[in-house]
């Protein structure tokens, strides 16, 4: 397409594409994120559009791959529009049958649809889905619904519209003012409020005539995805807000440093780059208003600890990734020694909502700290893993039990863990608590950059804990010493923990170790890793001092705690535990009881899985 | 000027210093380890941590070597906190290097008793990062850097082999706190190298008996540190 010269020229072609954009026609809307390409989702698409044509049917139907709507847990994903039918879990077989009973018949596939666990009853249409009832989706409201790949589908949806308004109509001071009515505040964990960052980046920028912004796209934490989902689904949200920023602070470069474990993100998000610039939205003189803007990626090669502002922009400058002390903050020296402005990536796709509602309009959302919306990514021991955005102010429990849809299993809820390795476990007495930046650190945690993850009865809290520490300890960079050796003392407290040589004064230790970790260290890294420790002594400090004093192991995880034995009278001598053992630790003939060999076994539990008599028994 | 109150008593310091420099123009000691006047700062052993609290702010500690003297602050530099740090951080860095007797009397002078954790192997090797500073500051030649990262972090020249742009003139030797270079003189040629190293860093042909300095400088830290003063 050629270069938009004007705003006036922007509002034809946008109006344009609006006008053709049509939710009420027929069409196939499958998710092609991460995750269900992963359950061959691409497969699926590529048969879909074959079946059509072979079906011939009487008005064309598009197939249109989208962003992730969030319900992973029931991918692949299939929207029927414009009835919206809902499919869930398509495999590659199911497709003849979805062309031919829905849109040749206009039948419904009942299989396909979601069972309500509760009532036991099958949902047709996707706004009826429990999941998405509680949720209000102001970032992730394109995921699902366009071809983040096409800038048309973004701009028919309203895209680049808040850009245009900007700068045709607004001051940079107009915006900064705006984003500080709205609340926003920074969704990468600090929770720093954006208005006031932009405000004294673009006062630094000032007075030295040059700057940068950044996107930090480096999401590294264990389960967390939503920064991923947004780029793959709807790049140019976050490429639109990154323009409104630069032009709010009066910077003319910006890059996006994202890290190269999400080659489908890097990918949309160039596509998206090289759309943006082909319309005249990204580069010299944006829609004819005089402003230049470019945007580079930067790949991150895989470490944890560039996701940390100072070493972010060390890695972009292409030196060691590792942090330096602030002050300076990045504001006032960043990269090159510029004035810098660090935004995530869900905050930058927040601005484009700002400005297009106003910020009085946003701040109707949340609590009285905490605005908007946050996208949490649901996982571990919860039915319905997936992307979920809530308003602020929601209560855990409302996300867990009724977006989640609660435990697998009919198993108790033990706790969740918020923000990471950086953050700390929830337990169920707190289930309550409004979610806001405030809340969350009062108890021990943090809103981190959204990661959710639940646990149950058979989590081990000390085997958690562990579970974090290993990933904080192999993602230390290793400057400073407390990081570098206080989280491998503390690592090799709790490894000795749970492997059953556990001495009394270990906690105290590890309450020593990761109050000095946390005050001491340089970056953020190190000052929030013993956090999953502290806090899961702190609601759990019971399940330590049994691992410790009793060596028992109560969720028999551990595997230094717990041994496997076969109970005489269930046995029936079948030898299939024998057969599958992968140790060669049991003993037996045909017909005669099976003996484990506790020397031997290794704790894997195959046999216990293999047994169908349940004399396998674990304690 | 900046105005501070260090340990109760109200101070005045030229600005653009760090609170380190403040400390001890005034005489007041703060334990270092990766700290050295002729280079730039690093704030990685933190040992010179100091409780600093700022209006509405809750007070935390800092790196005294990197953290500059701000208007109206309030530091601490033998806290209960402080001291705590401190004796932590010494007996983290003895649970690396549990036979150099550099760190060892280290260890004693901040307070640490036992050492309650230690490595499987213990390296004289701080990673202070002092001679990596060195090399691209004072030589500049950058031939070492710091590669890998935790506890596999390690000072080395790239792809650890005998790097070209070593000139072998003992820099890294000279201001390695704890000795962990190994400098020998083997038929003409000077070798810098790591303790317990399969290769060599690089080397530097003698004219006559080892030279545990610059070559090409009499003594470039010295003279770094009378050019700072002067400023």
């Amino acid at each position: 397409m050629n270069r938009l010269q004007t705003i006036a020229e922007f509002n034809v072609w946008q109006s344009a594409l609006a006008g053709r954009w049509d939710e009420t026609a027929p069409c196939l809307r499958v998710c092609d994120g991460t995750g269900c390409r992963a359950l061959g989702s691409q497969k699926v698409l590529a048969s879909l559009r074959e079946e059509i044509q072979k079906a011939k049917l009487e008005t064309p139907i598009e197939v249109i791959g989208t962003g992730c709507p969030g319900f992973c847990e029931c991918g692949p994903l299939l929207t029927v529009y414009p009835q919206r039918i809902s499919y869930q879990k398509i495999k590659l077989s199911d497709v003849p049958e979805i062309v031919q009973q829905t849109l040749v018949k206009g039948a419904i596939i009942e299989r396909l649809l979601y069972t309500d666990p509760q009532t036991g009853q099958h949902i047709h249409l996707e706004p009826d889905l429990p999941f998405y009832r509680k949720q209000k989706r102001l970032v992730l409201d394109f995921n699902g619904r366009i071809d983040g790949t096409r800038i048309e589908d973004y701009a028919a949806l309203g895209g680049y519209r808040a850009l245009a308004k900007v700068l045709g109509s607004m001051t940079p001071e107009q915006i900064i003012a705006e984003v500080k009515i709205s609340g926003l505040r920074g969704r990468g964990g600090a929770g720093f409020p954006t208005g006031l960052k932009w405000e004294i980046c673009s006062k630094n920028t000032k007075k030295v005539g040059d700057g940068y912004i950044v996107c930090n796209a480096d999401e590294g934490d264990p389960g967390a995805f939503m920064d991923r989902s947004v780029m793959e689904g709807n790049p140019h949200s976050v490429i639109e807000g990154m323009i409104i920023g630069a032009y709010a602070m009066g910077i003319h470069q910006g890059f996006v440093y994202i890290r190269s474990e999400y080659p489908l993100a890097v990918e949309n998000l160039r596509i998206a780059l090289r759309q943006a610039e082909a319309a005249g939205l990204l580069g010299r003189d944006i829609m004819g208003s005089g402003f230049d803007f470019n945007l580079a990626i930067r790949l991150g090669a895989g470490a944890f600890v560039c996701g940390e502002e100072t070493a972010l922009m060390a890695s972009i400058e292409g030196r060691i990734g590792e942090p330096h002390p602030r002050p300076p903050f990045p504001a006032e020296s960043g990269l090159w020694g510029k004035p810098t402005n660090i935004n995530n990536v869900e905050t930058w796709a927040n601005v484009p909502y700002i400005i297009n509602q106003g910020g009085q309009e946003y701040a109707k959302i949340g609590t009285e700290k905490s605005k908007g919306t946050k996208i949490f990514s649901v996982v571990g021991k919860i039915n319905n893993t997936g992307l979920v955005e809530v308003p602020m102010g929601i209560t855990l429990r409302e996300v867990i039990f009724d977006v989640g849809g609660g435990i697998p299993g009919r198993k108790q809820f033990k706790a969740v863990q918020l923000g990471g390795p950086s953050g700390g476990c929830i337990p169920a007495e707190h289930l309550d608590v409004p979610i806001d930046y405030e809340s969350l650190t009062g108890l021990g945690a943090i809103m981190g950059s959204g990661g959710m993850v639940v646990t149950d009865e058979d989590t081990c809290m000390v085997d958690f804990a562990r579970y974090f520490m290993t990933f904080t300890q192999q993602e230390s960079c290793g400057k400073c010493v407390p990081c570098r050796l206080g989280t491998k003392a503390m690592l090799t407290t709790l490894e000795r923990i749970c492997a059953g040589g556990g001495q009394p004064g270990d906690v105290e230790y590890l309450l020593e170790l990761g109050d000095d970790v946390k005050n001491s260290s340089l970056c953020g890294l190190g000052q929030t890793a013993p956090n999953p420790v502290l806090s899961t002594i702190r609601y759990f400090r019971h399940e330590y001092e049994a691992h410790i004093i009793d060596k028992k192991c109560q969720a028999k995880v551990c595997k230094g705690l717990i041994h496997y034995s076969i109970i005489p009278e269930k046995c029936t001598g079948c030898l299939v535990c024998l057969r599958n053992c992968t140790s060669n630790a049991i003993s037996g003939a045909k017909r005669e009881v099976h003996v484990i060999n506790p020397q031997i076994c290794t704790r894997c539990g195959v046999c216990m899985n293999v047994c169908k008599f349940d004399a396998v028994v674990v304690n | 000027m900046i105005h501070l109150t260090i340990d109760d008593k109200p101070i005045e310091v030229a600005e653009n210093r760090t609170l380190l420099e403040a400390c001890r123009e005034h005489g007041i000691h703060i334990p270092t380890l990766c700290y050295h006047p002729a280079l730039e700062p690093y704030g990685g052993c933190r040992l010179c941590v100091v409780e600093l609290s700022q209006p509405g702010r809750r007070s935390r500690l800092v790196a005294s070597c990197v953290y500059p003297c701000e208007e109206g602050v309030v530091v601490k530099t033998n806290s209960e906190t402080v001291i705590r740090s401190r004796r932590m951080t010494a007996e983290l860095i003895l649970a690396g290097s549990y036979h150099t007797p550099e760190m060892l009397a280290l260890g004693e002078e901040l307070g640490v008793k036992e050492v309650r954790f230690k490595l499987p192997e213990d390296n004289a090797c701080v990673l202070c990062g002092l001679c990596v500073r060195a090399c691209k500051e004072i030589v500049g030649v950058s031939a070492i850097s710091v590669i890998q990262r935790g506890i596999a972090k390690k000072v080395a020249t790239p792809f650890q082999v005998t790097s070209s742009r070593c000139i072998g003139c003992g820099t890294c030797v000279l201001i390695c706190p704890t000795g962990a270079f190994k400098f020998e003189s083997v038929t003409g040629f000077q070798y810098v190298s790591p303790l317990e190293s399969a290769y060599r860093l690089g080397y530097y042909r003698l004219g006559g008996e080892l030279d545990l300095r610059p070559h090409f400088v009499q003594d470039v830290a010295e003279l770094l540190i009378s050019m700072k003063e002067e400023e």
